[in-house]
């Protein structure tokens, strides 16, 4: 296998088993995920989709890996048409309970040469990891505003 | 978050924190390739990135891959940066762009 091409770590004050449901459990997803709920029954070769507000699913793949509250891992690719030559690259979350903290890790592998799914999840993850290890430690996720990604006018 | 300023205090782990930037998952003996530092020194540095959660390493294979983390300074942006000031940084760093693109 090639070697991961991102590899995230953030420790997370909460337990292994609320990182999990926060991880696989659509309702949590959409609070800190930009919205976004997360669709699948979880079983191996099953499909796991990225659901937004309007029902429309932006990204797709299969779950490879589930074994709670330890190893997950799914495949995911965009569907749009900007990222046509892109091929579904693997996630693979592991959680070690470490005293009070939880350390996750987020590897990302198997992109295709020149897509641009690796230029765009290298900017999404970070800010969706730390919003999920703001509402697990605070009860808020983190609030990105939109004058955070456009200039002002 | 201390240890994180600390870490990016200086220049030596903040040029091996632009390596891995530009090419990311490298070994010790990659990310040592090139430099004016001793292997002793390097590892001593990465070392104090990796206890600031800035590296991290993984296993792979019979490698010791290292990995720039960009959540921790993601999370100082979002506690200082972002809550006041991100728009115009974003509107100042624009403008700084087009200026160099103009230049060149």
């Amino acid at each position: 296998m090639s070697k991961p091409e991102f590899v995230y770590v953030t420790y997370i004050e909460t337990t292994p088993q609320q990182l999990w449901e926060a991880l696989t459990d659509g309702d949590f997803t959409e609070r800190y995920w930009f919205g976004v709920r997360l669709r699948s029954d979880w079983k191996m070769g099953s499909s796991f989709e990225m659901v937004h507000g309007d029902g429309s699913v932006s990204d797709a793949g299969k779950v490879v890996e589930y074994d709670p509250p330890k190893r997950l891992a799914y495949t995911f690719v965009n569907l749009s048409e900007t990222y046509r030559n892109d091929i579904p690259a693997l996630a693979t979350f592991e959680l070690e309970p470490h005293g009070k903290l939880v350390k996750l890790t987020l590897t990302h592998a198997g992109f295709a040469e020149g897509g641009k799914m690796l230029p765009a999840i290298s900017k999404g993850w970070p800010a969706i990891l730390s919003s999920l290890k703001s509402m697990l430690e605070t009860g808020r996720p983190l609030e990105i505003p939109r004058t955070a990604i456009k200039p002002e006018g | 978050m201390d240890e994180v300023f600390k870490a990016l205090a200086d220049a030596s782990r903040r040029s091996l924190l632009d390596r891995l930037h530009a090419r990311n998952g490298q070994t010790l003996n990659d990310l040592c390739d090139g430099l004016a530092m001793t292997r002793q020194a390097v590892t001593k540095h990465l070392a104090i990135l990796e206890q600031a959660n800035l590296v991290t390493t993984i296993r792979h294979g019979r490698e010791k891959l290292h990995y720039l983390n960009p959540v921790p300074i993601h999370q100082i942006g979002e506690r200082w940066i972002k809550k006041f000031e991100r728009g115009k940084l974003a509107a100042l760093g624009e403008l700084k762009r087009q200026l160099e693109q103009r230049d060149e």
